[in-house]
Parts: C-alpha cells; structure tokens; sequence
C-alpha cells in the first residue's frame, strides 16, 4: 500500500544559497530502511520538477536514522536576491512529506 | 592553578538578531549556567552594520546587545556568569566601549573585564590581498571578486573559537567578537573551560556540534519542532536550550526547570540537519565535524545526551563572507476572494505582465505566487484540491533589476488593477509597495594565514 511520507517521517529545512536543505527523519527507527530505499536522489528531483533548476544530492545519516538532501537552484537565487516567500527554503522539508512510498501492510 | 570543573553550562540567549528579547534574561535567572552565548549576525547583517558605521564611526555593532545587557549585567556580575556573542559586528571594539559605559552607568564600574575579538575585518585590505593573487572567488559561480569589487560594502573572514578562549584565558568576562562563528562563541568557553587543545579534534568537533545545536535558540527546544508539534508544551514558555558539557567531549542538551518547550531526540535531531550540507564534513574554521558520528540518546525528561562526535583536523582556508550592491526588488500583492479566487489572481497576474511588457520595462525575473494555493509547494499542493473551492488567493508579484526605475514603475502598477482588473479584489492598505535596495552575499575562501586575529581587554 501506498503510504505518505508525512506519515513515516518528520523533516526540517534551511537554505546555504541557492540551495535548499531537507532532512528528513524517520518516525521510528524500522522505517529509515524505507526511506533509504525508496527516496532516491533521483525520485525527489522528479518530485520536485519545475521547483528546482539544479540537482538533487542525498546522503545518509543512519546514526539519526536521517536523509539529507541538497537541492540545487531551489530558491530563485536565494537569500536577499530571491523574490520567492520561501526564499530560505524553510519550508522545503513539508513539501518533500507529500511524496507517496510504497510499504508493506 | 585551579581545578577544572567536570561540566559546564553554555547557555544559548540568541539565536539572531531579533529573537526572542526576553530569552537572556530567562536563561541567566531561570536556574545555573556558567557562559551565555548569543548569536547576531547573519550574512547580510554585516552589510548594515558596515553601512552604519561609514555614517557614524561610534556605530557598527547590535545596538540591541547593549540594551540586553544593561537588563543582565548586575545579575551576570553578581553569578559570575561569563558572555560570549558576536554582536560587534564591523566595530567590536566600538560596541565594548558601549557596553563599558552602560556598566558604569550601572555602578559596576572597575568590576568587568571585557574582551574584544577582531581581525575579521577585509574590506580596507581587499585590494592588497587581490593585488597579491588572492581572487576570492564566488564558492557558488566561481567568479573573481574583481567582477564586483567597486560594489563590495563588507568583507569579513570568519573567525573560530581561538581567540574566544584566549579572550576567557586572559580574564575577560565578557567576550565581544566581529564575524566569529556561531559555533565557536560555545566551543570557545569549552576549550578555556576543559584546556582542550586545538588539535584535539574530536573535542573540537563535539564543541562544534554543541555549538551548532544552541545556535538557533528554541530551535532545538521544542521551536519550530514538527514531529508532534500539538504536543509540545508551554511554547509561550519556552525555555532556550543548555549545553551541560563535560571534558571528554560528551554533553547534554537541556533546559532551565519549569520552561515550556521540548528536548528530546526529534527536536535535536531536526536541528542538527538544519542547514545542513555534507554531513561527513562540516566545516568551521576549528576543524571539521563528522555528523554521521553523532549519537544521541534520552537520557531524562528533556535531557538528551550527545556522545561519540569525531572530527578531522581544521582545513587551511577561512570562510569571507562578502557583501555587494546587486540591484532593487520590489513585491506587490493583492488578495482575491471566492468565487474562483485562484482564476482571477492568475488573470490579474497575466495582465499585470502584460502591463509590464509593454511598457517596456526590462526585469532580470519577474516571479509570482499564489499565497493559499501554490506560493510554497508550488504544483504539488495543487494536486487533489477542488481549486473552485479556494475561499481566497493572494496574488504576490515580485519583480527584480539592477536599476531602480523598473522596479519603481511597477510599484505603480499593482493599485490600478483593484478599479481595472478582474473582481473580488481588496488586500491594499499596506499602500504601494516600495522599491527595496538589494544587497547580495559573495562567499569565498581564504588562506588562512592571511588572517591574523587580535584580542585585546578593556576593563569597565
């Protein structure tokens, strides 16, 4: 079945430029499998088709049970050059939570 | 000599330059600590204050750090609790004279030490170091600094937690720094406190990772906390978090008793992937964290326990923040109201580019958003949504250029369109939107050798 990442895992966000950060944490431990498996790199750029003109970079933090995620050319220039309301890609990481995985009943 | 201490309390009172105004004076009542740390520059931030000093000599610092201090000081004084921040700003010596006479004023004259860090500081020494085959490229674009040198307005390196405790180890109470890291106003009073040697790496990356984790304030406690946000408690309340650090590099995060507020795993972990990049290297100008070694553990009810941090020594370069003129920007709005609140926000969109267009006005971005649609998950919040249904829409239109005439005309554009465009539309009393100067921020590396910092003491 397919579950939301909401649903599996809590996120936070910031920018360092034009970049976007998420990381994304899993709610409980069992799932951080999950989410390594199946949020890629290349599936949360396609998530993120027309938000971002750059690519997405992922790492793993299993001591935290945590992705972290660089999204390139997010923010319409960033800081004080950005014209967007999320110019600090605050709110990135809820964005990311919309995204459906596949989990086992 | 003195024995050392097995903990101490690096208390976090700021984490920017406008939060919370109540939070020192909390932290340093609300039950023991040994250092306050305080947080106010941002990027950008240096770029105000340099402005304001070319007005006025005397200026140049966070004028608010004086006025939060004139609240503690006798309370500081009295515990013996000792502050870190880096409220100098460009004028770090300029805001210790201030903070000195305030404590006159306060008749605690002659019973403060303070310390002032600088060397920060390279706008005067720009031209020497380009001049001498130091390019100071863009880290983003990889363009020189020539490119933009007659705009530059500030250029500070970024400083590390060295001078801060060669500050605390020559007696100054009272730290007062220009462009030092966040992290390194709490790994400073750390190594002063335990002796931790420079090259000790692990320590330094563990301090740093303390650092990291108060420097956004109630960022960590509970502010700003997603999982299980409805049951976090008391955020009125909130209690600004504590590092309880021992000399083998451990520590827990905490909180004064009786604040609102959380700490547990969740809250500390959101912090530390905040902002976050590599996290095998995070790099300061102390050494270099690993992030993948950080364990964290409950270890009582809002006590989590950080232990394991390695580090990697310290690279040969410093971070300079630069900032420079870029242009103008401005952003209108207007809010639409059901029905089809979404459709005639878009429409008034297309006409007021269309306005725009054959005027002949030249932008580098026009950028729109759809506040209560689209503005912050763009297409995916639009997803499964009966779009008809939206009870209202506010339309946000900005516009950038590097002159100003453009972005000026436009600010004349947006209030018309409540009499000639489409309906339902009101949102207007902030009256037309004024055109805002853009400062633009350059980062680049340094050797760093070319940076020598300087700490010097000023009794009140």
């Amino acid at each position: 079945m397919k579950r939301k990442l909401a649903d599996l895992a809590h996120a936070r966000s910031g920018d360092k430029g034009d970049t976007a950060n998420i990381g994304l944490i899993a709610l409980k431990p069992q799932y951080y499998s999950l989410l390594v498996k199946q949020v890629t790199a290349a599936r949360v750029a396609r998530h993120f088709t027309g938000m971002i003109t750059g690519k997405v970079e992922r790492f793993e933090l299993p001591n935290l049970h945590a992705l972290n995620f660089l999204l390139h050319g997010a923010l319409d220039g960033g800081g004080t050059i950005s014209l967007k309301t999320d110019a600090q890609g605050k709110v990135f990481s809820t964005a990311l939570l919309r995204m459906e995985i596949e989990v086992r009943k | 000599m003195t024995s050392r201490p097995a903990t101490v309390r690096v208390a976090g009172g700021q984490g920017f330059w406008g939060d919370w105004l109540e939070a020192p004076y909390r932290q340093v009542t609300g039950g023991p600590i040994d250092y306050l740390m305080m947080d106010y520059l941002a990027e950008v931030t240096m770029s105000i204050l340099q402005k304001q000093k070319s007005r006025d000599p005397a200026r140049g610092y966070a004028t608010d750090f004086i006025t939060q201090m004139e609240r503690i000081l006798p309370i500081i004084a009295e515990r013996g609790i000792k502050v870190t921040a880096n409220a100098g700003g460009v004028n770090a010596r300029g805001c210790a004279m201030a903070l000195a006479e305030a404590a006159r004023q306060l008749g605690l004259g002659g019973k403060l030490t303070i310390g002032v860090v600088t060397g920060d500081d390279l706008l005067g020494r720009l031209d020497g170091l380009m001049a001498r085959g130091h390019p100071l490229k863009n880290l983003d674009t990889g363009r020189p600094l020539q490119d933009v040198r007659d705009r530059v307005l500030s250029a500070n390196a970024y400083l590390g937690a060295g001078p801060v405790a060669l500050a605390l180890q020559r007696g100054a109470e009272i730290v007062i720094t220009g462009r030092v890291t966040d992290t390194g106003l709490t790994l400073g009073p750390l190594m002063h406190t335990f002796g931790w040697a420079p090259e000790a790496w692990d320590r330094i990356a563990a301090g740093t990772v303390a650092g990291h984790i108060i420097e956004c304030g109630a960022q960590c406690s509970g502010g700003n906390c997603l999982k299980n946000w409805k049951r976090i408690p008391d955020l009125a309340n909130v209690g600004y978090p504590i590092v309880e650090a021992r000399a083998d590099g451990t520590f827990d995060l905490i909180k004064h008793p009786g604040t609102g507020g959380r700490i547990d795993v969740a809250s500390v972990t959101e912090q530390l992937v905040y902002e976050m990049g590599d996290p095998r290297e995070y790099i300061t100008p102390d050494g270099v964290a690993d992030f993948t070694t950080i364990q964290l553990a409950q270890a009582g009810r809002d006590r989590v326990r950080v232990s394991g941090v390695k580090g990697k020594p310290a690279t040969d370069k410093l971070k300079v923040s630069i900032a420079y003129f870029y242009g103008y920007k401005a952003v209108g709005t207007l809010v639409y109201a059901w029905p089809d609140a979404l459709e005639k926000a878009k429409a008034a969109d297309r006409i007021l580019r269309q306005r725009l267009k054959d005027l002949g006005l030249e932008f580098e971005a026009i950028h729109t958003e759809f506040l209560g649609a689209s503005a912050t998950h763009g297409p995916l919040a639009l997803k499964d949504v009966d779009v008809a249904a939206i009870p209202e829409v506010q339309l946000r239109v900005g516009v950038r250029a590097r002159a100003e005439k453009p972005v000026d005309r436009f600010t004349r554009e947006i209030a018309p369109l409540i009499l000639n465009g489409p309906p339902s539309v009101t949102g207007f009393a902030g009256g037309r939107p004024k055109p805002e100067e853009i400062v633009a921020y350059w980062p680049a590396l340094i050797d760093k050798h070319m940076v020598q910092s300087s700490v010097e003491l000023i009794a009140a």
